[in-house]
């Protein structure tokens, strides 16, 4: 290995690890400013200039604040979880390519690698209320796996089509595709599948329950379950877990950016760049957060069966709809 | 607990980190999570206390966690009765260090309403059961003084007060 690569590498892993914690720190307080707008509330304003310094001092707090491990629980899973659940965020994020020349690693199986290191985070969540020994933390894993593995399926069908429709598991193949004006992009690619918008609309809601975000925010119903399968955890374990939910969404919103609204590529076939990319990412990002603020959260019945009974159906659908169009139009 | 507790007190008065323990201090005391968890209708100014016309979230502690493993000040909003007490006084023990309490309302500072010969269903004000910090009377006190009593605990934590007083007229 050349010392340029190594040099390389060093920089994309701290800054990756810059991008995860920045994004984790400031979508905190997007999310709290977001929800004081939404309840017609100015939301946190006196901790430095207009608020910005509040996940500074949130931070500083949760790291000097005592930890424990809880009596009999499992202490070496109860130590892990909170690691297990990082870092597969930051590794999905080496592979996301941010613009033409910005990417870590450019793999041919990026869409794979991605989804691979997403399903790790149910594993996760799991082990952490696991070893919490708490029963309010074991409901709630159960709950995750069973939420979770729902909505991989759909999701996961989803991104079938899309390969089917754009041919490559490469993210920078998947991009280049999508260049020139906004219609080229795959959202509106009707001629690869009249229901892409409804594809689409299927892969953000199961983004959503992935990234457990309410409606769909089970591991952590306050109201049923204390405080889901993260109950045990204090100070920096739960700011870990806190920070890895936001670092999910930002892999989610990238992931939806890509496929479905052109990553980088400009909207108008001219100056495409990172700028775009991260101007469609943090608006996808806006939007989850919009959601979580607008809607209550379901029951957990209705969330399975919105699931199994709606969108594995639609999307099962979709993809068999797209291999006809695909085999019609290529005859 | 007793013999560690009198040690780190003995550094202290030898070690100080100047620096360090005011930026601690004053990241304490803007991020101060209280515990969700109302006992009767002080409950109802504290949800207030928190929604928009009044909004605690300003000054940062809006972030009512659900576990007392990850809340840092307990509002004590109302009456606490013998059978209500243990619970209360477990939640205070499961929280972590450092923690602090602020008693709302009269039946949480002494008993208010209750108190009179011969009764024998309440605790008379939560200092019997652990130490308090900040104490907010009014029966119930409207969601201004829990803030005030918020802002009360930050000044007890950094030593000065960020925001003018306003006098009684």
């Amino acid at each position: 290995m050349s010392l340029s690569e190594l040099l390389r590498m060093l920089v994309y892993v701290v800054g990756v690890m810059a991008f995860v914690g920045l994004n984790a720190a400031y979508l905190v307080l997007a999310e709290r400013k977001g929800a004081g707008r939404f309840q017609r509330r100015p939301g946190p304003t006196e901790v430095g200039y207009a608020g910005w310094l509040q996940p500074v001092a949130d931070g500083v707090k949760l790291l000097c604040k005592q930890l424990i491990v809880p009596p009999g629980a499992d202490a070496a899973l109860f130590r892990l979880a909170p690691l297990l659940v990082m870092i597969p965020a930051m590794m999905s994020l080496a592979v996301i390519p941010f613009s033409e020349t910005l990417v870590g690693r450019n793999i041919n199986v990026g869409l794979v690698f991605v989804f691979a290191f997403g399903a790790i985070n149910v594993m996760a969540v799991m082990l952490s209320g696991w070893a919490s020994r708490n029963k309010y933390a074991i409901i709630s894993a159960a709950r995750v796996v069973s939420q979770d593995v729902a909505y991989e399926i759909p999701m996961l069908l989803v991104v079938i089509t899309m390969l089917m429709a754009t041919g490559t598991m490469n993210l920078h193949e998947i991009v280049q595709q999508q260049a020139g004006w906004f219609w080229h992009w795959n959202l509106f690619r009707l001629d690869l599948n009249p229901l892409m918008p409804v594809t689409f609309i299927i892969f953000f809601t199961c983004m959503l329950a992935e990234t457990n975000r309410a409606p769909f925010d089970m591991a952590e119903a306050e109201s049923e379950l204390v405080a889901g399968a993260f109950t045990e955890y204090a100070g920096m374990g739960f700011g870990v877990f806190f920070m890895a939910e936001y670092a999910n969404i930002v892999v989610g919103c990238a992931m939806t950016t890509l496929l479905f609204l052109g990553g980088w590529q400009s909207p108008f076939g001219v100056g495409s760049g990172v700028i775009w990319f991260l101007l469609k990412m943090y608006a996808v990002v806006f939007t989850v957060i919009w959601v979580r603020w607008t809607f209550p959260r379901t029951q957990f019945y209705n969330l399975l069966n919105l699931s199994w009974k709606i969108l594995i159906p639609l999307s099962l659908f979709t993809l068999i709809l797209t291999a006809v169009m695909m085999k019609v139009l290529r005859a | 607990m007793e013999p560690e507790k009198a040690c780190s007190q003995d550094l202290s008065q030898i070690i100080k980190f100047a620096k360090l323990d005011e930026l601690l201090d004053l990241s304490r005391a803007n991020s101060l999570w209280p515990l969700t968890f109302g006992l009767a209708c002080c409950a109802i100014e504290m949800m207030a206390a928190g929604a928009s016309r009044f909004d605690l979230s300003r000054f940062g502690a809006e972030v009512f966690r659900p576990s007392p493993r990850q809340a840092d000040v307990m509002i004590v909003a109302g009456t606490i009765n013998k059978k209500m007490a243990p619970a209360v006084k477990t939640l205070y023990d499961q929280m972590l260090e450092p923690k602090w309490v602020i008693a709302m309302g009269n039946c949480a500072i002494s008993g208010g309403p209750f108190v009179y010969p011969g009764q024998y269903a309440v605790i008379e004000g939560v200092d019997k059961l652990f130490p308090v910090d900040v104490f907010i009377p009014g029966c119930p006190p409207r969601p201004e003084a829990l803030i005030e009593g918020i802002l009360k605990l930050e000044e007890k934590l950094t030593g000065k007060r960020r925001w003018p007083t306003v006098t009684p007229q």
